[in-house]
């Protein structure tokens, strides 16, 4: 799942708003901790409620979407840590939503992911031409019929999902690396859209395993060893030349 | 004349307090060659995304003729150097048919380029790819944002003769946007020279011949010139522009 959305991050520099929703989805903890329901749950609404936010604001063009995104992805970082200090009690295991408890996983968090994949997948799959016409040249698109508002939205959507149960896995701090990088990781070896993100996908299944292998064995934490694998594989793919 | 494509009625466009277009009316036949011409910020861009429902106007009139299909060739491509997308892919977001596809890229002269990725592609060749794409729909109404953008005089010229051979092949519209005067005009049937407002259109001789036109581009080239009197031209080019819109008011009424 994390694969052709990310190629949709990479291809339209969408990384920072990645991390925005990230960072974000630690007040949604706050939230749900404050209001005491579901974290899963607050963590999901909020990013969901986030991205539409961001979908609005972009359309206001008054500061650019970069500086925007830096200002909101830290201040909710920010308010995010200090509500969760205030209201956590130690309740909250910090450490774990900063940078992934993976091996905390819990049967629900499984059918929260599976839940999430079979809504995203047959949804990207469905709007795939359009997503990549979009990508391609917005008016372009618009002009030949396609609601480029609608399927940007979705887009925006189904990664706030993403990002919302990613958490869990890897953490505030590292979703976007598990977007981003088997993305870049997989441009050089490829020459579709559709195989890029077929593996940019196997590139982040393999890079899950390892991150548990080595954490297994050595006892590193996972979900930044899981990065450091997306990494060499980035490095690896450096060392051959672009088929296109 | 055959059938009306566009026809739009005194459309004015504001960004904040600045006017854009200022009562402007033009009409599109099927068959006909339309090129807009004016200098930088003359409003040729605003125009043509209004005739393409991409803006708005803020007030004024456009009809279209129901269910036409619009072939749009935008002025500028950028394609992620991170997405790897054949010419064929390109192609295909238009229209998946592959006769069609090959058709296409037969007519534009760049069927070896099928397999090429979208990235390597030089200026020309990326016109050429955006035209065959614009083609695909099947348009009744061609839209060419500066197609010759990018590419060199020889090309230009072949550019310009291959838009002429589409239109006479399929007999579509073209609506088109221009800087360069002379290149354009051995096809074009209807030139209107704008600058926020119509400041004159007819067939290319009688637009090169207007004063309006002359007064236009001798100013724009004058100001060129005088570099070191930048803010001092730059009120006089206001100035200018008032007073040359009364003179083409008075060519109307004359």
């Amino acid at each position: 799942m994390a694969g052709p959305l990310g190629c949709f991050a990479v291809w339209r520099r969408m990384a920072y708003f990645g991390d925005t929703l990230a960072h974000s989805a630690l007040t949604g903890v706050a939230l749900g901790l404050i209001l005491a329901v579901n974290i899963n749950l607050a963590v999901t609404v909020f990013c969901l409620l986030l991205a539409l936010l961001l979908v609005l604001l972009q359309h206001n063009r008054s500061i650019a979407t970069d500086t925007l995104l830096g200002i909101l992805s830290h201040s909710m970082l920010a308010l995010g840590l200090v509500t969760v200090s205030v209201f956590g009690d130690g309740r909250i295991d910090l450490y774990g939503y900063l940078f992934g408890d993976l091996l905390a996983a819990t049967t629900d968090d499984l059918v929260t992911i599976a839940i999430t994949a079979g809504i995203v997948l047959p949804l990207l799959i469905w709007l795939w031409r359009p997503l990549l016409s979009i990508t391609v040249h917005e008016e372009l698109a618009l002009v030949e019929g396609i609601r480029v508002a609608w399927v940007r939205t979705t887009l925006m959507l189904m990664m706030a999902l993403l990002i919302a149960v990613a958490m869990k896995v890897v953490g505030v701090l590292l979703i976007t690396a598990l977007l981003i990088i088997p993305a870049a990781a997989s441009r050089r070896l490829v020459q579709t859209p559709e195989q890029m993100a077929i593996l940019a996908s196997l590139i982040a299944m393999g890079a899950i395993v390892g991150g548990l292998a080595i954490s297994f064995f050595w006892d590193t934490p996972a979900g930044p060893s899981a990065v450091l694998c997306t990494s060499v594989c980035f490095c690896l793919s450096m060392l051959k030349k672009p088929a296109i | 004349m055959s059938e009306l494509l566009i026809k739009a009625t005194d459309l004015c466009l504001e960004f904040g307090d600045r006017r854009v277009l200022d009562r402007v009316s033009i009409q599109m036949h099927r068959g006909e060659i339309v090129t807009l011409i004016g200098p930088n910020g003359a409003g040729k861009t605003s125009l043509v995304r209004i005739a393409l429902g991409l803006q708005h106007p803020s007030s004024g009139e456009l009809w279209r003729r129901t269910a036409l299909k619009i072939g749009y060739m935008p002025q500028k491509l950028h394609i992620e150097p991170s997405l790897p997308l054949s010419v064929r892919r390109f192609l295909q977001l238009a229209q998946q048919d592959p006769t069609d596809i090959e058709e296409s890229l037969q007519l534009t002269g760049i069927s070896h380029l099928l397999n090429s990725p979208m990235a390597r592609l030089s200026g020309g060749e990326t016109q050429r790819v955006l035209l065959a794409r614009a083609l695909l729909r099947a348009p009744d109404l061609l839209v060419l944002d500066e197609p010759v953008q990018g590419v060199d005089v020889a090309g230009q010229a072949k550019l310009y003769q291959l838009i002429t051979d589409i239109r006479n092949h399929k007999g579509c519209g073209v609506l088109m946007v221009s800087h360069d005067l002379h290149l354009v005009m051995a096809a074009t049937d209807t030139v209107v020279c704008l600058n926020q407002h119509v400041c004159c259109h007819g067939h290319p001789e009688s637009v090169s011949e207007d004063p309006a036109y002359l007064e236009l581009f001798g100013q724009a080239a004058h100001s060129g010139v005088a570099v070191y009197t930048h803010h001092h031209d730059h009120d006089h080019d206001i100035h200018g522009e008032m007073e040359h819109r009364g003179s083409c008011e008075n060519q109307q009424h004359a």
